[in-house]
């Protein structure tokens, strides 16, 4: 495995240059996704017949894949980082919107109930109830946006180098050198984890009052089926259909 | 509208229909790198969640199995396989796979948790075998759930096995690809919007078969 840290000079970018470029390019598109998903969800919540049409909506930007998605962007941003960026600000929206929506509306009556008897007034209890309420699911979805995010960049360098740590792949291809391909897969898989289990620990810190042993549920698993479900009206039947397709 | 002009253009050109190139060949071509990835896929997934889910035992480990597989790069994978591998069906499935069970183990595994244990200690309490506990209550109890983790999986696959065209393969990403190399932004917008679709008619699929396959008692319960 002789020259397995020899990053092209094409590349105009050290290894750690383009874990650099890669984790820019990964997590600045999830963190515009959670901007946007968390009015988004806040909406959907509030006016209960559009979660359905938006989730359609979400389900069908979802299927286009990342590849077709960059190479039609050229035509507007060009061969450059949005072009990558602004999919995968699409795909973390999809993902965030369902968890947000069904983490903030699954707090219970009691609880809001109990909220409003206080005083709050209705930002302050979606700020200090619901949305604290709601970080264990929500985190749920940032990792697996996070994560399908980091491997999704790697496409990138299909149209025009703009896959950072992907650029390897591209190199490894036409300089017949695979242990190009091996640091540009195992890097971005360790890159993946790491991201992973510091969403992990922000969720430990950001929620004390829960016992640490994991009960985020295995994996991106957000199942956490709220038993209060009599508590409000039949949901329509759309919304069960989508609501794992949307992840 | 820039796209659709692309949309309508591409459908209405009977070039495209036939062929070896042609919609009809590269549909039945991704539809069954899809049932094929799906099908290992499940046969790995589906096995595997369903017994740990019934002893409540390996949540963790199943949990960091699937966190590893999720964080593997698709598409750095399929490079990395063609190149070890050679051209070929297996360097495409073998990401593709890796994609498709993380969603199916893990959900596999909560529906089977999330099952009511009461019917489940009443089927122990007649005497039922644990074989039978598993496939008779638990398994169509946690049903809805378990093709919902099947779904998300192939909805990802179809629109993930457009890679396949990258290593010299067939499929909906041919259209892609060579729209890429040939500049043709038709071809593109065509392909990507018969991808779409097919992940919708997938969707359609998955409620049919939901509709016929879970239980009536267990549908009004959920």
């Amino acid at each position: 495995m002789s020259g397995f840290f020899d990053i092209p000079s094409d590349l105009q970018h050290s290894w750690w240059g383009l874990i650099g470029l890669h984790l820019r390019e990964a997590l600045l598109p999830v963190l515009a996704g959670l901007l946007l998903a968390l009015p988004l969800g806040q909406l959907c919540v509030r006016l209960r017949w559009l979660y359905a049409p938006v989730l359609w909506v979400t389900t069908v930007l979802y299927a286009i894949p990342s590849l077709a998605f960059f190479v039609v962007l050229i035509d507007y941003t060009g061969q450059t980082e949005l072009t990558v960026m602004i999919p995968l600000t699409v795909y973390s929206l999809v993902v965030l919107v369902p968890a947000i929506v069904d983490a903030v509306r699954s707090v219970p009556q009691e609880t809001l109930a109990a909220a409003t008897a206080m005083g709050f007034g209705p930002v302050r209890r979606y700020l200090q109830v619901q949305l604290p309420i709601a970080v264990p699911a929500i985190i749920a979805g940032l990792r697996v946006a996070t994560v399908s995010s980091i491997s999704l960049v790697s496409v990138g360098t299909l149209i025009g180098n703009q896959g950072a740590l992907g650029n390897l792949l591209h190199d490894a291809t036409i300089y017949n050198r695979p242990e190009l391909a091996w640091n540009a897969v195992i890097t971005m898989a360790v890159l993946a984890m790491l991201a992973d289990a510091a969403l992990v620990l922000v969720r430990v810190l950001l929620t004390p009052w829960m016992p640490s042993g994991g009960s985020g549920g295995a994996g991106g698993g957000r199942r956490t089926t709220p038993k209060t479900a009599g508590a409000r009206p039949p949901v329509p039947a759309a919304e069960p259909a989508l609501k794992d397709a949307a992840r | 509208m820039n796209v659709l002009n692309f949309v309508s253009d591409f459908f209405s050109d009977s070039a495209h229909w036939q062929g070896y190139d042609g919609i009809p060949t590269r549909l039945s071509e991704h539809l069954g790198y899809t049932l094929e990835a799906l099908a290992f896929a499940a046969a790995i997934g589906l096995p595997v969640g369903l017994i740990t889910g019934h002893y409540g035992r390996g949540g963790n480990a199943l949990s960091l199995i699937a966190t590893a597989a999720r964080a593997l790069p698709t598409f750095g994978l399929l490079v990395l396989m063609t190149m070890l591998i050679g051209f070929g069906m297996l360097p495409v499935m073998i990401p593709l796979v890796t994609l498709a069970v993380p969603p199916i183990l893990i959900t596999t595994y909560e529906a089977m948790r999330s099952v009511d244990p009461s019917p489940v200690d009443a089927a122990r309490g007649m005497g039922m075998a644990e074989t039978r506990i598993l496939l008779q209550v638990e398994l169509p109890a946690a049903l809805p759930l378990i093709l919902g983790g099947l779904r998300s999986a192939a909805i990802q696959i179809v629109s993930t096995a457009t890679i396949a065209a990258y290593v010299s393969l067939g499929g909906l990403g041919r259209y892609i690809i060579d729209g890429l190399y040939q500049r043709d932004y038709e071809k593109v917008v065509g392909g990507a919007s018969l991808t779409a679709g097919m992940a919708l008619a997938t969707l359609a699929v998955f409620w049919a078969i939901t509709k016929v396959a879970v239980s009536p008692g267990v549908r009004r319960s959920a």
